[in-house]
């Protein structure tokens, strides 16, 4: 563990803190539940489903936290936020200071606690889930919570820079790791320049993302901030495309960070999957979500009385619960495995439940079936049952010879995964990529080109929101190094 | 933000933009295409960089009226700014001096072939070009045409104005009469399956470039999809030149249709509530 953790777990505010509830006290109060909007109100709008904790809930959920000695949550974390320092400030009621804590190892605290898959990290790991059979901290909520109180409090602190060495670096691509890498090259006195390929500033958080669980406006603040940092941001260049590394590096920029993505939807190849009404998730959320297809938007989409949406993962979420609130009759998921082996947070899934979304795990399309006018109206679906655990550990699905059930749909939404997007892997020359399509690189997110680091769903294909930012930090610190050698 | 230089009138339809662009005007190639959104809330419509100049750092787009987001666009005066743009997108036409070429376009492919009849020219090769429309006055870009073929050849459905036929009757009189190296097609589906049938029964190399539904044109969103050779390939990334005797044409016009009773409703819209 981190000693920087144990000095301050002695400040005297702390031991106070401690000794002022017994513990018996605190692990008897039960976990706070977030505040949400009435199901079959927030269905038909694009409002926040969780409204946030109060102030008092706040403070009571921190109670719950027993400030281990060596508190295993922080092992949980991808980035390692000093969890109970920031907690225990908001439970003495100094939430800017918690606020301040979580932001020295997040770059974007109100985005992570509202999208991190919590259950699968740092709560898994919390004592309480872990030894005492109780439901964990709810570390996310609390540090939503602060990162929430500091943006309204309109004291949001704007990092400071170290002066400026005058040295330019350029960024490929604006979702979280590249965001997050700007951040960090910028405080350390780089000249920081992000090229974005769409006329949006984000990535998966503004395109993907639906607001009714991500607001714009909450990854707004967070892209003021990165331009009151002194970062440029120029949108609609395509690195590789519109520019490329070449005329970057004839432009003075000594190195280059690539965080763009994994956007390459998956298809199945079966019959009738480029039927009308048949589309990725990336093209469906990206005509709602970027486009405001359905709302005041030019870009037209489809989306039907009768949607069933493939997969199982947040983005199967995000669509379904889309397309209930334009006002599908029936919204599906369809997924080949039990629910257990879902990839979803599972707060999507018991929302997406709550807001009348049909769950039918165990069940695989082999064939989409069209009307006259080559629209599909009925799937074909091949019954599953679970068998022995594959390589991802989760148990594999197994056909049932011969049960296939048939059934209307009007709209399909394909989400079974991205891969990585080729377009700038392939033209750099030289650059060394996986079987996969991903970006290799080594400890320090460095790539086969020294100039070269990435990070993000480059590297790793479809992931996290937390590990693409933590990807970020870590190329930040490496190129900075890096570059002060060579400078 | 693109600045519009120069705004000009091909027919009243189609139009000629010349667009303050200088990034791409430096790496564009024949071929490739951009992204061109009017309005904060606009429709991100694909329009074929039909030259470009890297001195004045601009390029320029031929664009027909058809719908909403290309009227939008068309409505726009000299000094406007295009809210969004971004390119160059698309694989670079493969150029080179192949003998003769036939090139044939129809409704919403002439403005987009207009630059590869150029690119053509410019190398070396005879190009015959075939124009269809179904009457005289859907006839456009013509004297363009002229300028940069050896011989333009005119169809219309309803013999209005140069012969009465189809594209195919055009391009066929001229396979008969000599030996064609290459035929070059743009325009609705069903025309270019129809060229395509054709030229496959004399064995001639076809290259179609494709008008698919377009919304990010990186590779993203798959709405550009279609079939070649059984093996799906994402327009905007892989074309949008394909070999027009392995295309799936009729699923490519079905996928095109995918919203056409939302964009006629959105049109009627416009009318109703813009002066064009
Ligand atoms: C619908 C959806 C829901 C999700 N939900 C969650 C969730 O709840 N929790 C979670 O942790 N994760 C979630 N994820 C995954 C998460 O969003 C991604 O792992 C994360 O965004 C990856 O960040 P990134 O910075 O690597 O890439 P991205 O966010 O994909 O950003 C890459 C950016 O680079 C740009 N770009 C690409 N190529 C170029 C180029 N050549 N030049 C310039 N720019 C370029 C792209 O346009 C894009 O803006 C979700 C993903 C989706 C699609
Ligand atoms: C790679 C590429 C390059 C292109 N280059 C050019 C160009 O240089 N100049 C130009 O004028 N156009 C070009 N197009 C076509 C242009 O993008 C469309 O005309 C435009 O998107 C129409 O948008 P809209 O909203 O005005 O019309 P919509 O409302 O989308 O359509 C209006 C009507 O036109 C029909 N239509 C629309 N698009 C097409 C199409 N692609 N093929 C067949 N019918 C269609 C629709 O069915 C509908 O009936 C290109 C398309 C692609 C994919
Ligand atoms: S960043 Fe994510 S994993 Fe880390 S503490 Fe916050 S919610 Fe938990
Ligand atoms: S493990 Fe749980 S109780 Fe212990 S410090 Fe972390 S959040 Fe608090
Ligand atoms: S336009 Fe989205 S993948 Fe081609």
């Amino acid at each position: 563990m981190n000693p920087d953790t144990n000095t301050k777990r002695n400040e005297p505010w702390r031991e106070e803190l401690r000794k002022a509830t017994k513990n018996k006290e605190r692990t008897d109060i039960p976990r706070v539940h977030m505040r949400e909007l009435p199901a079959d109100y927030r269905n038909k709008n694009n409002e926040e489903v969780n409204s946030g904790l109060t102030k008092e809930d706040a403070l009571k959920e921190a109670k719950r936290c027993l400030d281990c000695p060596s508190p295993s949550c922080t092992n949980g974390c991808p980035v390692g936020i000093d969890i109970p320092q920031f907690v225990k400030n908001i439970e003495r009621g100094e939430i800017l200071e918690a606020a301040k804590i979580v932001k020295q190892t997040s770059a974007l605290p109100a985005v992570c606690s509202r999208v991190c898959p919590q259950e699968k990290q740092c709560e898994a790991e919390c004592i309480y889930a872990q030894k005492m059979g109780k439901e964990a901290v709810a570390i996310g909520y609390l540090e939503r919570f602060a990162a929430d109180y500091e943006r309204d409090s309109g004291q949001m602190a704007v990092p400071e820079c170290a002066p400026s060495n005058g040295i330019k670096v350029a960024v490929v691509g604006s979702g979280p790791a590249g965001l997050s890498f700007a951040s960090d090259m910028a405080k350390r006195g780089y000249k920081v320049t992000v090229f974005e390929a769409l006329h949006e500033i984000g990535g998966v958080l503004k395109y993907g993302i639906p607001e009714f669980r991500l607001p714009n406006s909450i990854v707004d603040v967070e892209i003021e901030i990165l331009k009151k940092l002194g970062v440029e941001i120029i949108t609609n260049c395509i690195v590789g495309k519109t520019i490329t590394f070449e005329e970057l590096q004839a432009q003075e920029y000594k190195a280059l960070f690539v965080g763009s993505g994994a956007g390459l939807p998956r298809f199945m190849h079966i019959p009738g999957e480029n039927l009308v009404g048949v589309m990725s998730s990336n093209e469906y959320l990206t005509r709602i979500n970027l486009m405001g297809a359905s709302r005041d938007g030019d870009t037209p989409v489809l989306s039907g009385k009768n949607v069933a949406i493939i997969g199982g993962g947040n983005t199967a979420m995000d669509a379904v619960r889309t397309a209930k609130r334009l006002g599908a009759e029936r919204a599906m998921i369809v997924y080949r495995r039990s629910e257990a082996e879902m990839p979803a947070r599972v707060e999507e899934i018991k929302h997406a439940k709550e807001e009348g979304v049909e769950f039918m795990p165990l069940h695989n399309p082999i064939e989409y079936i069209a009307d006259e006018k080559g629209r599909v109206k009925q799937m074909r679906l091949q019954k599953m049952t679970l068998g022995e655990p594959d390589a991802s550990g989760r148990r594999s699905p197994v056909e049932i010879p011969g049960a296939i059930d048939t059934i209307d749909v009007d709209t399909v939404i394909v989400s079974i995964g991205v891969s990585p997007n080729p377009l700038v892997p392939s033209s750099i020359r030289n650059l060394d990529v996986s079987k996969w399509g991903t970006i290799t690189v080594n400890d320090g997110m460095q790539s086969s080109i020294p100039a070269i680091f990435a990070g993000g769903d480059i590297v790793r294909g479809g992931a996290t929101v937390i590990l693409a930012m933590g990807d970020g930090r870590r190329a930040a610190a490496a190129m900075d190094e890096y570059l002060q050698k060579l400078c | 933000m693109n600045k519009i230089l120069k705004k000009e009138h091909f027919s009243p339809n189609v139009l000629h933009f010349e667009v303050e662009a200088p990034q791409i005007a430096k790496t564009r190639k024949a071929g490739h295409f951009v992204l061109v959104k009017v309005g904060e809330k606009g429709e991100r419509i694909p329009l074929t960089i039909a030259s470009s100049d890297p001195v004045k750092g601009s390029i320029s787009l031929v664009v027909q009226r058809v719908g909403v987001s290309s009227a939008k666009l068309c409505a726009l005066n000299e000094g406007d700014y295009i809210t969004d743009l971004v390119g160059p997108l698309g694989k670079a036409t493969h150029i080179e001096k192949y003998g003769t070429v036939v090139c044939a376009g129809g409704g919403v492919g002439v403005a987009p072939l207009l630059p590869i009849v150029e690119a053509m020219k410019k190398a070396e090769n005879r190009v015959i070009t075939v124009l269809a429309a179904r009457s005289k006055e859907l006839v456009i870009l013509e004297e363009q045409m002229r300028a940069n073929s050896d011989e333009v050849i005119i169809m219309t459905d309803d013999g209005s104005y140069g012969k009465q036929g189809l594209v195919t009757a055009g391009i066929e009189e001229v396979l008969l009469r000599e030996k064609v190296d290459l035929c070059v097609t743009v325009g609705p589906a069903v025309m270019m399956k129809f060229v395509a049938l054709l030229t496959k029964k004399y064995d001639i190399p076809t290259m179609a470039s494709l008008n698919t539904i377009m919304v990010d044109g990186t590779g993203m969103c798959g709405a550009c999809r279609i079939t070649v050779g059984g093996k799906i390939k994402f327009v905007c990334v892989d074309g949008p030149e394909f070999d027009a005797h392995e295309v799936d044409f009729d699923e490519m016009q079905m996928r095109l249709s995918s919203y056409k009773e939302l964009e006629i409703k959105a049109m009627q819209q416009y009318t109703e509530t813009t002066a064009i």
